[in-house]
């Protein structure tokens, strides 16, 4: 440490600032980052490889449980590649009950991330006026759905309960009081000179930058990059619903605040026009117990950003793989590159900023380690760990080696 | 003596230190956590306050399935903690695996590594639950430092 300006910190897995167990190692020199490798893992739990072993509605709900914030969008997801598989029609009604518990989800989920947000900067009080909102959105959640968190509002082919119009009512006036609210929020979030300067210039990803790295979600979108599934690839409802793509071309943190806060207008628009347009009709559509043979990508919009499911079928009565691609995994390298030459301090609120979900990202570990002790690896010892490698898997070169020297003895 | 102690249960019950480790949960639990923290359920009014070190921490709340990643750092922060520590599994994962069970990765629930004092059920366990569960787990400290107390006059 004291032979050269640059040392390494390791920070977590267990740490204050974020909820979930994460590993950093981050190279200083001074207070400056020079490079940061970012160890994942804690969390796997082996969520694609216990699919295989369930049947299609047991695997949905298993599924729902990858991420606690977006478990809709993980369930809707998955079972949308199901329902493509099979080739059911869902009903309209089912089609705007998802649509609705999404954009329910949505705003939960930004709102929770103002709050993150702001605890970060050491705005605490951000953080408890927007988790007092998020409880009128959490009431919502649970009348409409029954639970808090991790709803269970899927089924194959369509949706497991119904809206009735006192729900409706009840939904309409909690939008409206957060909506309210949500002005509030923009206007502290656009004119508060502090959190501007907190904010702005840290973080920074540009467009290029952004398409290079495939960052999604709010991420990219506050780099100027309109990618939305729900408009591009309509799923659910989001065919027949007007809305907005909010983009923004700040690049940096700031820009990822004004785009959430600003999508939590959106989503309220999205939740009165589904009310108001509810089809009637019935719920789900039968599906037999067994999903012909088949394979289906499907896509999703999460609150973080592009979600995608793949399923493959044997015809069977369970899942023969299933692939997870969160959108933090999408984001994660991003993170690398905001933080390049920017002070340590930044840290924190960057690495929020992508609003992460590590339990979502955690999805496979593979450690290809020839020895332990050698943590630099030598030219020298990458080609006998590539000789001894195929030796192992059966393509050995001593026999021909030894041919060859005896022709060479020879000659 | 008897009145160090008393002071000592009383100090106790009234300021109890948590740190939350996500111990390979789904994070549905730990928003829940941070929720009881927040205006609307405001744990901090029986004294709970969030910490963010164990080692100043007195009641371990811990939330998920241990994976086998989590297994060495959670003894290891339950070791850091100072005598006397309690742990409370928070979520059906927690308590004894939940969905995740027969997992490869997964080794079981939170008292398949450290002992735990109080098991909060739920998928995810509702703030109030949470809260019912702190309290009750203060309660019963009170009783067993009681029952513990007049050994000899």
């Amino acid at each position: 440490m004291h032979n050269s300006d640059r040392f390494k910190i390791p920070l977590g897995p267990q740490h204050p600032a974020l909820k979930e167990p994460e590993g950093f190692s981050i190279a200083l020199m001074g207070e400056k980052i020079m490079g940061l490798d970012i160890r994942l893992g804690y969390n796997h739990r082996g969520i694609e490889k216990a699919c295989e072993e369930r049947n299609y509605l047991q695997a949905l709900y298993l599924v729902e449980r990858v991420c606690g914030i977006c478990s809709h969008a993980h369930a809707t997801c998955f079972i949308q590649a199901v329902e493509e598989i099979a080739g059911v029609q869902l009903p309209r009604r089912a089609q705007y009950i998802r649509t609705l518990i999404a954009e329910l989800e949505r705003i939960h989920s930004h709102l929770l991330w103002l709050g993150v947000a702001g605890h970060e900067i050491g705005f605490d009080t951000l953080l408890m006026y927007t988790w007092r909102d998020r409880e009128i959105v959490m009431d919502l959640l649970a009348l409409v759905t029954g639970n808090r968190v991790n709803y269970g509002m899927n089924t194959i082919g369509g949706v497991r309960r119904d809206i009735s119009p006192e729900d409706i009512a009840e939904i309409l006036k909690g939008v409206d009081i957060l909506e309210e609210r949500t002005k509030y929020y923009i206007e502290v979030a656009t004119q508060e000179t502090s959190i501007i300067q907190r904010l702005s210039g840290v973080g920074v990803l540009t467009k290029e930058e952004v398409l290079r790295l495939d960052a999604v979600g709010p991420t990219g979108r506050a780099s100027g990059v309109s990618r939305d599934v729900r408009r591009d690839d309509p799923y659910a409802a989001y065919g027949e619903i007007k809305f907005n793509v909010i983009t923004d071309d700040h690049c940096d943190v700031y820009g990822r605040t004004v785009v959430r806060v600003k999508e939590l207008m959106e989503s309220y628009s999205i939740i009165r026009q589904c009310l108001k347009n509810l089809p009637e009709g019935p719920l789900t559509v039968k599906v037999p117990r067994k999903i012909p043979a088949g394979e289906a990508i499907s896509r999703y919009e999460a609150p973080r950003g592009e979600d995608v499911h793949y399923v493959k079928s044997n015809g069977g009565e369970k899942p023969e793989r299933v692939k997870i691609r969160a959108p933090t995994l999408a984001n994660i390298q991003a993170v690398k590159q905001m933080l390049k030459d920017r002070y340590l301090a930044d840290m924190p609120i960057v690495v929020a900023a992508i609003d992460p979900c590590f339990s979502c990202t955690d999805r496979v570990i593979s450690i290809a380690e020839p020895k332990k002790d050698n943590r630099v690896i030598s030219w020298e010892t990458l080609r006998n760990y590539g000789i001894d490698w195929y030796t192992a898997h059966g393509i050995d070169f001593t026999e021909l080696n030894n041919k060859f020297r005896k022709k060479l003895e020879r000659v | 003596m008897s009145l160090a102690k008393k002071m000592m249960t009383w100090a106790r019950i009234k300021s109890p230190w948590v740190i939350h480790f996500n111990t390979g949960a789904c994070n549905a639990c730990d928003i829940e956590i941070v929720a009881s923290l927040t205006p609307r359920y405001d744990i901090e009014r029986f004294g709970v306050q969030l910490k963010g070190s164990p080692r100043h921490a007195d009641v371990l709340l811990c939330s998920g399935p241990v994976t086998r990643q989590i297994e060495d750092r959670l003894v290891r922060i339950y070791e850091q903690m100072a005598e006397p520590k309690f742990v409370v599994a928070i979520g059906t994962c927690a308590c004894s695996g939940g969905v995740f069970n027969g997992c490869y990765n997964i080794k079981g629930g939170i008292n398949s590594t450290i002992p735990v004092s109080a098991f909060i059920p739920g998928c995810p366990a509702s703030p109030k639950a949470i809260m019912d569960g702190v309290v009750k787990l203060l309660m019963s400290l009170e009783s067993t430092e009681e029952a513990e107390k007049p050994k000899s006059p």
